[in-house]
């Protein structure tokens, strides 16, 4: 069953999807209100696999929660976890669960996170295990064997358009294309004329992109961010904007309006990662429309 | 060579506890180089463990600890002293430890902790570049290493998290897919990175690794 997020993409239909992290612990419910209250404006659900290496129920668990809901998820799949037979159960189960989109990542390194004695796994980079995933799709492992009944996943890959060396990034976003990336979900932007120079490099590649928006909440916040999450750079002037404003609640809600509505036009979607504070998903959706 | 680093005294002296008699050994190759377990390093482990009231029965520093059928036949030529001890303290990497306790019923203590195999960047400054992954990948990637370079191993070009050239797991330090860029850019032949390397056989660094010369 081809994806409806999938269908929309094909046919060039603009997509919002919002990003919400599963619960540390396995009380979900608020995992799914928030779900449930955006399932109405959003696409799909991005449900982060132990973001910044900081252990919390399985991606898996919570993207098959959201199928129960009959809300669509992206299940995010990290390569810092598991070796390529895990990776592969894992995407076995979420087929047979009723999963249809992946985020394939590499995965922050080990150490930002809450657990950093653990031993990163790392058995396959990206753009590997979008190839396996193209296999399973074709009824095989990553070894040829044969399964019973292929996966139909839609995957998706990240991006971020303001890595320097760019040439460098573009190289590895090829062969995330070459692999079956259908998608490109980028980091947060932040400049706009740099989303529009990536697009342009990108314009050659059968894969649509999806610009990230980040809700921030104030300079404190950014700059802890740019201090701990990696490949997040959230640039200096944006952080004065934030310091400058007497509210800088409302002032990080309408930096992600700006941004929403100046990269819409530049892709074929938006991500919205609101951090904790998916209440404003709605506000931000509203800044699109004309 | 292999890059190891002595044990704080307290870890050794708690391993130690309650024993008096201990024959100390270093290791004249790797551990030397390191100032980890030299003459200088068992001199010292000496005076150390005479000051917390510990008798030193003798000690020997190896040529190549790690050479077990030379590190037996030296431990024999001070066969009263090492049998009068009560514990012998291995001031060697892993490897070395393990030929001396394959040699003797003695209790024997690592008194080192062994890194990783590293060059020598200058005197007492060591790094890693090969994690001895058994199957060789340098003629492709401009002589860098990234199965060891990059902390996340990645084959197939940088993560997400490069900054500026910089690695996400320690800023001061390059990207390893940076530098191989750059170095491949360099000879005229980034084209050669734009090919997707499939996923390592994992099976040709399989533990313990074993082997044998036909002649
Ligand atoms: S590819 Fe393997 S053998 Fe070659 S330098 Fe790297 S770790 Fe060592
Ligand atoms: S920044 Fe470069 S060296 Fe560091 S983990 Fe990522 S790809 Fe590897």
């Amino acid at each position: 069953m081809m994806s409806s997020f999938q269908a929309k993409l094909e046919s060039n239909t603009f997509v919002i999807t919002a990003e919400v992290s599963p619960p540390k612990g396995i009380d979900c419910s608020d995992f799914l209100s928030i779900s449930r209250s955006l399932a109405a404006m959003v696409d799909a659900i991005n449900v982060t696999d132990n973001q910044g290496a900081n252990m919390r129920i399985s991606p898996l668990a919570a993207a098959a929660l959201l199928v129960r809901e009959g809300i669509e998820p992206i299940y995010q799949v990290t390569c810092r976890d598991r070796n390529r037979l895990a990776l592969q159960s894992d995407l076995l189960g979420a087929a047979a669960l009723g999963v249809t989109n992946i985020l394939a990542l590499t995965g922050d390194f080990i150490s930002f996170g809450d657990h950093p004695q653990g031993k990163p796994v790392f058995d396959l980079d990206s753009v590997q295990l979008l190839n396996v995933i193209a296999g399973l799709n074709n009824g095989k492992d990553m070894n040829g064997h044969q399964l019973t009944g292929s996966t139909t996943f839609f995957c998706g890959a990240a991006a971020s358009p303001d890595a320097e060396p760019l040439e460098l990034t573009l190289i590895k976003i090829e062969k995330k294309a070459a692999a079956g990336a259908g998608f490109l979900q980028t980091q947060a932007i932040f400049d706009i004329p740099r989303l529009g120079r990536f697009r342009e490099a990108v314009s050659h590649l059968p894969v649509k992109v999806i610009a990230g928006i980040l809700v921030l909440k104030s300079a404190g916040m950014a700059r802890y961010i740019n201090k701990n999450i990696p490949g997040l750079t959230i640039p200096d002037h944006i952080i004065d904007e934030l310091a400058d404003a007497a509210d800088p609640a409302a002032k990080g809600l309408e930096i992600a309006c700006r941004f929403a509505k100046e990269a819409a036009p530049l892709c074929n979607g938006i991500h919205i990662m609101a951090m904790g504070r998916e209440e404003l998903i709605p506000q931000i959706i509203a800044a699109l429309k004309p | 060579m292999i890059v190891s680093q002595q044990k704080p005294l307290d870890e050794i002296l708690s391993e130690l506890d309650g024993i008096s008699r201990v024959f100390l050994i270093g290791c004249a190759k790797c551990a030397t180089v390191c100032k980890a377990g030299g003459e200088e390093e068992v001199w010292q482990m000496q005076e150390s463990l005479t000051a917390v009231g510990r008798e030193i029965t003798g000690s020997i520093v190896i040529d190549e600890v790690c050479h077990m059928l030379r590190t037996a036949r030296d431990l024999r030529s001070r066969k009263e002293m090492v049998d009068e001890a009560e514990a012998i303290v291995v001031l060697a990497c892993g490897a070395g430890v393990q030929s001396v306790s394959a040699t003797t019923s003695k209790r024997t203590l690592a008194g080192l902790d062994t890194k990783f195999l590293g060059n020598i960047k200058r005197l007492g400054q060591f790094e890693q570049k090969c994690s001895l992954c058994g199957e060789c990948l340098l003629s492709r990637t401009g002589g860098i290493c990234p199965v060891t370079v990059c902390p996340k191993s990645l084959l197939n070009g940088p993560c997400g998290g490069m900054d500026n050239g910089r690695c996400e797991v320690d800023l001061e330090s390059e990207c390893a897919w940076k530098m191989i860029f750059d170095r491949l850019s360099d000879r005229g032949d980034a084209e050669r990175i734009k090919k997707t390397v499939s996923a390592k056989d994992n099976s040709t660094r399989r533990q313990p690794g074993r082997l044998k010369l036909d002649k």
